[in-house]
């Protein structure tokens, strides 16, 4: 508990934010996109962008995983799952996504489909030992935070010689998403960002050395931050410190957890289980080359895409929906016509809304109230 | 009454015969229910209870409440006690002196009768506790599969004195939110339990008829505008009922909300909100400003408002939002819950 209050401590905040206050130039804008979900969830729900100076701007960026999980993906899940007669387990996040048709895996479950919720990888490999009778698919998303347990249930999947277990792979690659949002803008020197926060469990598995190349190439700063309320203000000061000194170097705010190197042994099981997909469609940004992992042939048995011959189709994203726009932080939530009226976190259009990492949603949830003029005043 | 062979209450288990109307039911309701919520009324076997209106005048308020929890064995408590507790505190938030309970059970077949023996004298305790007595009841089996062991519904019915008027469309800018205690000790008690989630915590669920305090807060401040149990959907969810019903805001202070570090060491671990985390014998009270103080010295020296704190206020909000001011010093909005936080626990 005392690991929490310590990065919870207000008067520290205070303090941070008042040092902020003074090195922040007058004049000059600080734009940063906190690549993660996570991290646009601690900004919204400690009010963080209350203690920030005008000139700094936080965007949100692509990192949360239920977000960029394509329309196409989701339709795949729930044919198996209704069509294909397995029993397909999910995070309880992607539950809530909506699919083509008016569909999600919920709606899907509702309608018969034996879809059920898991906390973790491990459950579905509980689920399959205890159903030898029937095909149990793992709906395998994430970072590379949550792909190297995937790998390991592969593998003992392997080791026990499971035989009705397997893994929809959709695990998707940080470093290449980062990349892809500064050439989607064109000329790389055009773009409109100023520095990023960078992803924290993410780089506890990868280290940060694969961000160096990244804020080399593209001049752009990267501060690896804790998910804490203080790790991320005391990252925001490190970007602002950088900006104004003409830096454009990865930092590591979040020494406690991360090392250049990262956990070599969950990078070896990945590397064991899987390869590098060339093509990855994402909800929001298209197609991204070299942006996701797929299962290697040694493992063919226990990749539900082998195993049932899926193909991906591409679905166009609901036409009102700005998720592409704010996934690669052109727009704010607000920006959206459908924002709080046709879409909110019990109706969501867009993925956004769903989890409580992904912008619109964060921004619902915690932040929509200063959109609304407010006569409100404390009274004494 | 006598019977040929005794009620197992060993190793018998619910069958579908104790459902049916016949002697195997007769013999569970003497062996068990009347047994142990033994009274005047319940020895009648009647259907339906006749009792005396206490003298006086005041309205008859009447609440009900099913459980369905899981586990039904919890640290601090079980689902019989909760039904109790929960039904008892439904009645004493709209202002009443909960007189008596009425209690149905749906039992699956198949349920070992040792543990409905243990949920029917946990009932019976925390009936006894709160002085407010199981005056009827109906039994049901349903088919092994389609229960969960066993639901209780429980009704209480009570009398609200005069002058007493709990409405939270009387809540007005500027008046008080108070709570009892520590919130989210229930919800978390019951999440360590649950599969896949298991954790050691050393916390209880907080389970508890708190109709002594909420009378002891009516009679030291008759004005009080609101009561409510923050149960299902935690504070958060109270509080946004008060705001919509109200048609004003809520601002509330995140350091004065209590939290016990346990309890927000194990929401962190789970992701949760301790917020929104269910609570089974806390109270959330709103009056007017003036009194908020003097409702704060009467709730603290009662033993189940021990840690109250006055933790916000109404504000001017046509919007009828609820925000909070974090220990950081910035506002966020307390929303209402979207879907679960997690598989229902309460
Ligand atoms: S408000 Fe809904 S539809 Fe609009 S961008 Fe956000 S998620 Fe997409």
């Amino acid at each position: 508990m005392k690991y929490i209050d310590e990065f919870r401590d207000g008067d520290i905040a205070r303090k941070l934010a008042a040092t902020l206050a003074t090195e922040v130039q007058p004049g000059r804008s600080y734009r940063l996109m906190e690549f993660c979900g996570g991290h646009t969830h601690a900004i919204s729900r400690y009010g963080l962008l209350d203690l920030l100076p005008p000139g700094v701007q936080m965007i949100h960026g692509p990192g949360c995983p239920v977000c960029v999980l394509p329309i196409g993906r989701i339709d795949s899940a729930i044919e198996l799952a209704r069509d294909k007669g397995v029993i397909l387990c999910t995070y309880a996040d992607t539950l809530r996504v909506p699919a083509s048709g008016g569909l999600s895996l919920m709606r899907a479950k509702a309608q018969g489909a034996d879809v059920r919720m898991v906390y973790s990888c491990d459950d579905a490999l509980r689920i399959a030992r205890e159903h030898p009778d029937r095909e149990v698919v793992f709906f395998g998303i994430g970072f590379e935070t949550t792909t190297p347990m995937t790998a390991v249930v592969i593998q003992q999947a392997a080791a026990l010689g499971l035989t009705n277990f397997s893994v929809f792979c959709n695990h998707v690659l940080t470093p290449a998403a980062m990349v892809h949002i500064m050439e989607s803008e064109g000329d790389p020197s055009r773009v409109a960002l100023d520095g990023f926060v960078g992803p924290a469990h993410v780089s506890t598995v990868i280290g940060y050395g694969p961000y160096e190349g990244f804020a080399q190439h593209y001049r752009k700063p990267v501060v690896i931050a804790g998910f804490e309320p203080l790790d991320v203000l005391q990252s925001i000061l490190m970007l602002v410190r950088q900006i104004n000194e003409g830096r454009a170097i990865v930092e590591n705010e979040f020494t406690r957890a991360v090392t250049r190197e990262g956990n070599r042994k969950a990078q070896a099981r990945v590397a064991e289980v899987f390869e590098l997909r060339e093509c990855f469609d994402w909800r929001g940004l298209g197609e991204v080359p070299d942006s996701a992992l797929r299962i290697r042939a040694e493992y063919a048995t226990y990749d539900a895409e082998r195993r049932y011959g899926m193909a991906y189709r591409q679905v166009p994203d609901p036409k009102a929906c700005e998720c592409a726009a704010i996934l690669r932080g052109h727009k704010h939530p607000r920006d959206c016509k459908v924002f709080g009226t046709v879409c909110t976190p019990d109706h969501p259009i867009g993925a956004c809304m769903v989890s409580s990492e992904g912008a619109c949603a964060a921004h619902y949830t915690y932040g929509r109230f200063k959109e609304i003029p407010l006569r409100a005043e404390v009274s004494a | 009454m006598s019977y040929t062979r005794p009620l197992d209450l060993k190793h018998g288990r619910v069958d579908l015969s104790h459902g049916s109307g016949g002697r195997a039911m007769a013999q569970l309701i003497h062996d068990l229910f009347v047994r142990h919520f033994d009274n005047d009324y319940l020895r009648a076997q009647n259907d339906g209870a006749c009792f005396p209106l206490p003298a006086g005048t005041g309205r008859m308020v009447m609440a009900t409440d099913s459980h369905v929890v899981s586990p039904l064995f919890f640290p601090g408590g079980d689902i019989g006690c909760l039904s109790v507790h929960g039904t008892i505190n439904d009645v004493a938030m709209a202002g009443g002196k909960p007189l008596y309970l009425a209690a149905g059970f749906i039992l699956e077949e198949g349920f070992p009768l040792a543990d409905l023996q243990r949920i029917v004298v946990s009932m019976a305790e925390a009936a006894r506790e709160a002085d407010v007595p199981i005056v009827t009841g109906d039994t049901k089996v349903v088919e092994q599969g389609k229960g969960d062991g066993v639901f209780i519904t429980t009704t209480g019915i009570g009398v609200v004195p005069d002058g007493i008027l709990l409405d939270p469309r009387r809540i007005q800018p500027g008046d008080r939110i108070l709570v009892s205690g520590y919130l989210g000790d229930h919800g978390v008690a019951i999440m360590s339990l649950r599969e896949n989630l298991s954790f050691d915590t050393a916390i209880k669920s907080d389970t508890a008829a708190i109709h002594g305090l909420a009378a002891d807060m009516l009679a030291a401040v008759p004005g009080l505008r609101a009561l409510r149990d923050p149960t299902r959907g935690g504070l958060a969810a109270v509080l946004n009922e008060f705001a919509s019903a109200a048609g004003c805001g809520i601002v509330i202070r995140e350091k004065a909300v209590p939290v016990r570090d346990e309890v927000a060491a194990a929401c962190e671990l789970l992701g949760l909100d301790p917020l929104y985390v269910a609570n089974e014998g806390k109270l959330v009270a709103v009056c007017p400003a003036e009194d908020a103080e003097h409702l704060l010295d009467v709730m603290r020296s009662h033993p189940q408002g021990r840690d109250a704190a006055i933790i916000g206020e109404a504000i001017v909000d046509p919007n009828g939002f609820v925000q909070m001011e974090t220990t950081f010093g910035g506002r966020r909005m307390v929303d209402w819950l979207t879907g679960e936080q997690l598989p229902r626990i309460c």
